[in-house]
């Protein structure tokens, strides 16, 4: 009896000491929950191998937690239930969401200062680090995937339609005349189609054009922010956009990017959509295309401004031990290095989010090889921002941003007309961002 | 003629009914409760700045015209759906139980949607549907009828209606099949020899036979309609074009879900839930009456 009450003891504690033991031999697992898929997923995963293999005090386990919008609302759950990621990848819709949430994330530039990395907010392209920056200058999260909006065109079509297929159009004007001859001569069944209607005809839109969308600086300076988008501007191209689609010059294509489908499949001739697009169309398309500057009204003072841009950042969450933030300090000094940034823009069609990543890619050619990859670039440091096109932060913008979709498509549908869907866009937006203001409160 | 089953224990039959109480407790009571509590709550997304608004959520929605119309689209896809589900279903099962050959074919593959996941459903309509590559819409504009889901709401609710009662037409075709197979063939025969064709005999023999089985498919599709649809409706059309397709139920999930707003969407399934638990009793105290067991 006491022999084997002995072994017992003895294995206990044997069980006992590797069980503290193994913890401080082992590495600190840093979660990181994004939403890249396809290729992305790849690249993203060679981020976490090659910084998991120059160091051996922490290990990035990158996962994929569905899109965006479900791996924010999965890190939600887990933060309200104590076992939140380190690392998580927000969409900008969601960047007013994040920043509302005080208790809930560490600012970038908090954990890069007390882990004691370098950290330079200003080495980052100025439309894109506004973004996550707040109205005192600190930058919240790290930018790590940005698009812009971009036209695209089937030079094939235009050739058959008559037009010269090495000239974009660069008005609107110009784009209808275009669709007009592409219809008229049949050379396509489909002219022009959008991708995001939201962000290419309301945000994007507003931008290029220098007029808000909202007060506030477009919410980036209060919370207390307005809608604008029932401008006599905003109307007048929502109208258009009416007539076109009655005229059978604009197809309605959907609220995400199904757009683009229908551009690479050959169905319509021109598309407005991401930038980040084209890594999809180069698979797929099969004819010649160009990449030009959004459309534009000539007859609007400053425009083209500059365009804003989607895609999102990584946020770091709070309530972590401290030598989980070390690693991810160190992690994003790893992310941030100037030739991977350059690699990362080059493989994947996102933007440069670092004025060095640009002028290494420059510097290699890599433009010149691949006409229409800088355009997005070109068109995002078009002229240097301005208060109505640094970028927008609203709270509860995902439901928002569906609202004016929602009305975009009775306008199409000929249930309203601009003027009205503009206002009910305006009205609904307005009842959200106060509810919002309500629980968000500084 | 009630059957009683008297206890001599006073405490068999709650241990009996224990288990079952202890689900309904954990899965119903308690996530309702929750629900009820988080209606009157104004919260962030994170649950880090939490206010109690009283009804203020409820009156907020009462307001909402959007949410209104989302009453009227409710009560047209539901109807249609257990409506259209229900009879499809009894005929298919009627031809079923009279098919003297190959029955088990086409019973096996009117079962078959059943396995299908409602999502998958709706990708699968939605592309037979898509304007331009679709195989039904091509057939459709082939009768130069006009369609384009995306922007007519008509052509929207059709789609999701289509999936959605394709997806339930099998359970149904099951309950249907199993309630005729067990009507006595002597009774039909019966009415045959007195000179009573197939339509009457079907109206005033099968159908009243039939009424349990009706009936309880009757609540459990209305149910289906209201509740368990939100994922055809997600992968079809998003609630548009505009609201035109967006249910209750669908709005509670994209509320509380995609947007994160959680005192709306609890307070909105706070209203669902009572919608359902009325018109349940109804189904139970007049529908119920016309039932014979």
């Amino acid at each position: 009896m006491t022999v084997r009450f002995h072994r017992l003891v003895r294995t206990l504690a044997a069980v006992a000491f590797a069980g503290v033991a193994l913890p401080a031999l082992a590495q600190t697992e840093i979660q990181w929950w994004h939403s890249m898929t396809g290729a992305l997923n790849d690249r993203v995963n060679e981020f976490a191998k090659g910084f998991n293999e120059s160091q051996k005090e922490f290990k990035v386990v990158p996962v994929y937690k569905g899109q965006y919008p479900e791996s924010m609302a999965a890190a939600i759950a887990a933060f309200r239930a104590g076992n939140a990621p380190d690392i998580l990848q927000v969409f900008e819709v969601g960047t007013a969401t994040m920043m509302g949430a005080k208790g809930a994330i560490k600012p970038v530039a908090q954990v890069m200062r007390e882990a004691g990395e370098k950290f330079d907010p200003k080495v980052y392209v100025p439309a894109v680090a506004g973004y996550y920056t707040t109205t005192k200058g600190e930058m919240l999260s790290l930018p790590f995937n940005s698009s812009t909006v971009v036209f695209y065109w089937n030079k094939d079509v235009y050739e058959k339609a008559g037009l010269d297929p090495n000239r974009a159009p660069a008005t609107w004007p110009e784009v209808m005349a275009a669709a007009a001859k592409i219809k008229t001569s049949g050379s396509s069944q489909c002219a022009y189609t959008t991708g995001w209607p939201s962000w290419v005809h309301v945000e994007n839109f507003s931008a290029w054009h220098n007029v808000p969308i909202a007060t506030k600086e477009n919410g980036m300076a209060g919370l207390d922010t307005k809608f604008q988008i029932n401008s006599p501007l905003h109307v007048r191209h929502w109208s258009n956009l009416q007539e076109w689609s009655k005229k059978g010059y604009f197809t309605y294509g959907g609220r995400t990017n199904e757009a683009e489908a229908k551009f690479y499949s050959g169905e319509c001739a021109m598309l407005t959509s991401s930038s980040a697009a084209q890594a999809n169309i180069n698979r797929n398309a099969k004819f010649k295309y160009g990449v030009a500057f959004m459309p534009y009204y000539a007859d609007v003072a400053g425009a083209p401004q500059n365009s804003i841009i989607g895609g999102a950042s990584l946020w770091v969450m709070s309530g972590k031990p401290k030598d989980h933030y070390k690693g991810v300090a160190k992690f994003f000094t790893y992310l941030s290095d100037a030739n991977r940034q350059a690699e990362w823009h080059q493989k994947t069609g996102y933007v440069p989010i670092t004025l060095a990543a640009y002028d290494i890619t420059k510097a290699s050619g890599f433009y010149d090889k691949n006409p229409g990859t800088d355009v997005s670039v070109r068109q995002m440091n078009n002229k240097p921002p301005t208060a109505n096109s640094k970028g927008l932060r609203f709270g509860s913008f995902v439901q928002i941003r569906d609202m004016f979709q929602e009305e975009f498509e009775n306008m199409l549908s000929g249930k309203q007309d601009a003027k009205t869907a503009l206002d009910n866009a305006v009205r609904r937006g307005d009842e959200m961002l106060r509810r919002f203001e309500r629980t968000a409160k500084e | 003629m009630e059957k009683r089953v008297v206890f001599r224990s006073w405490w068999l039959p709650y241990v009996l009914v224990a288990p079952q109480l202890a689900i309904t407790i954990v899965f119903f009571f308690l996530p309702a409760g929750q629900a009820i509590w988080q209606s009157l709550l104004a919260q962030d997304p994170f649950g880090t700045n939490v206010e109690f608004v009283g009804l203020d959520n409820f009156v907020t929605l009462v307001h909402d015209e959007y949410y209104l119309a989302s009453f009227k689209t409710t009560a047209v896809f539901s109807v249609l759906v257990a409506g259209l589900g229900l009879v499809i279903s009894l005929v298919l099962a009627v031809f079923a139980d009279r098919a003297a050959r190959g029955a088990g074919i086409y019973k096996t593959l009117l079962i078959w949607p059943y396995a299908v996941a409602h999502a998958v459903a709706a990708v699968l309509w939605l592309f037979l549907f898509n304007p331009t590559l679709g195989v039904v819409a091509h057939w459709i504009k082939g009768f130069g009828i006009a369609w384009d889901p995306l922007l007519r709401d008509r052509d929207a609710m059709i789609l999701v209606v289509v999936a959605a009662v394709w997806n339930q037409i099998s359970y149904n075709f099951l309950f249907f099949l199993a309630g005729l197979q067990s009507i006595p063939k002597s009774l039909i025969e019966a009415a045959a020899i007195d000179g009573a064709g197939p339509g009457r005999r079907f109206w005033t023999i099968v159908f009243p036979l039939l009424s349990p089985t009706t009936f309880f498919l009757l609540v459990v599709n209305v149910v289906y309609a209201f509740f368990q649809t939100f994922a055809i409706i997600d992968a079809a059309t998003g609630g548009g074009p505009g609201n035109a397709t967006e249910i209750l139920v669908y709005k509670v999930y994209k509320d509380g879900f995609k947007a994160l707003d959680l005192g709306s969407s609890a307070a909105q399934s706070v209203i669902l839930m009572l919608i359902v638990i009325a018109l349940t009793v109804v189904q139970f105290r007049y529908v119920e009456r016309k039932v014979q067991y």
